[in-house]
């Protein structure tokens, strides 16, 4: 250590440098996204059931109906970002080096984002019958 | 600060294996895959909302016989997924936290999710083979 910091403890040094002051968010939009997806996956796997076949125009009429439409989308959008939060804990666990963590971090954002969007996306396409 | 080999913490090689234990690893191995099998609902979506030529490419892969074990393997991965995620839910709220609940609730997960599956794809195959 150089001698301008020899007097400040470790824990001194330490503090602020960690992330224990805000890892609430992330377990509490877990379990928010967690419940959220037991709920819309119930539904939804009652729709799968009751589809009795998945040819074109089943699966546009389906999912362009306005409550399967935006249950479908909640689904995604809890679904992405659950799985965005579940695999950032994996990244955080396993990889160790600067660049390749901050790596697989930024594509873990990027690629949940955009399942979240392209989805979404789909979804209204289909709904709005373009 | 001096750096040197400090001591590591026992890995799981060296503990008898529990079904405890095989939840919790299999939480997190079906979690990574079901990210995968989410890409592949947005797949299919856009291949819905791209017209009946892309749809029928989508149904293909799906219908081929890898795409069907690969939708096994997903649906599975869902059901236990689900299924240990509501014990999850349930441990957070306090509950089920003495040796032999952890035990029960484990089996719970692994039984449950593999009759969630076999009830599931029991149903959607008997009703689209009619169709």
């Amino acid at each position: 250590m150089n001698g301008s910091n020899e007097l400040r403890t470790p824990l001194k040094r330490a503090m602020g440098l960690g992330s224990a002051k805000d890892g609430t968010g992330h377990f509490m939009w877990q379990r928010v996204t967690a419940v959220a997806l037991v709920l819309v996956g119930a539904y939804l796997l009652g729709m799968l059931l009751g589809l009795g076949g998945a040819d074109y125009e089943r699966a546009r009429a389906i999912v362009s109906s306005p409550f399967n439409a935006t249950l479908l989308a909640a689904f995604l959008i809890a679904a992405s970002w659950h799985a965005k939060l579940g695999l950032q804990v994996v990244i955080e666990d396993y990889l160790h080096t600067p660049l390749l963590a901050g790596a697989a971090h930024l594509a873990n954002i990027f690629i949940c984002a955009l399942a979240a969007i392209g989805g979404v996306l789909a979804i209204v396409r289909i709904a709005l019958g373009s | 600060m001096a750096s040197r080999e400090r001591p590591l913490s026992p890995h799981l090689q060296v503990y008898k294996w529990q079904v405890q234990m095989v939840t919790s690893i299999l939480h997190r191995a079906t979690g990574v895959v079901l990210v995968v099998g989410l890409l592949a609902m947005v797949w299919g979506l856009m291949a819905l909302a791209g017209g009946p030529d892309r749809w029928e490419a989508f149904a293909a892969c799906v219908g081929a016989p890898f795409g069907q074990v690969v939708l096994f393997g997903f649906s599975w991965a869902l059901a236990y997924h689900l299924f240990n995620g509501i014990r999850h839910l349930v441990q957070d709220a306090g509950y089920g936290w003495s040796i032999p609940a952890f035990v029960r609730s484990s089996w719970i997960s692994v039984i449950g999710s593999l009759l969630l599956v076999v009830v599931v794809w029991s149903i959607v195959l008997a009703r689209w083979g009619q169709a």
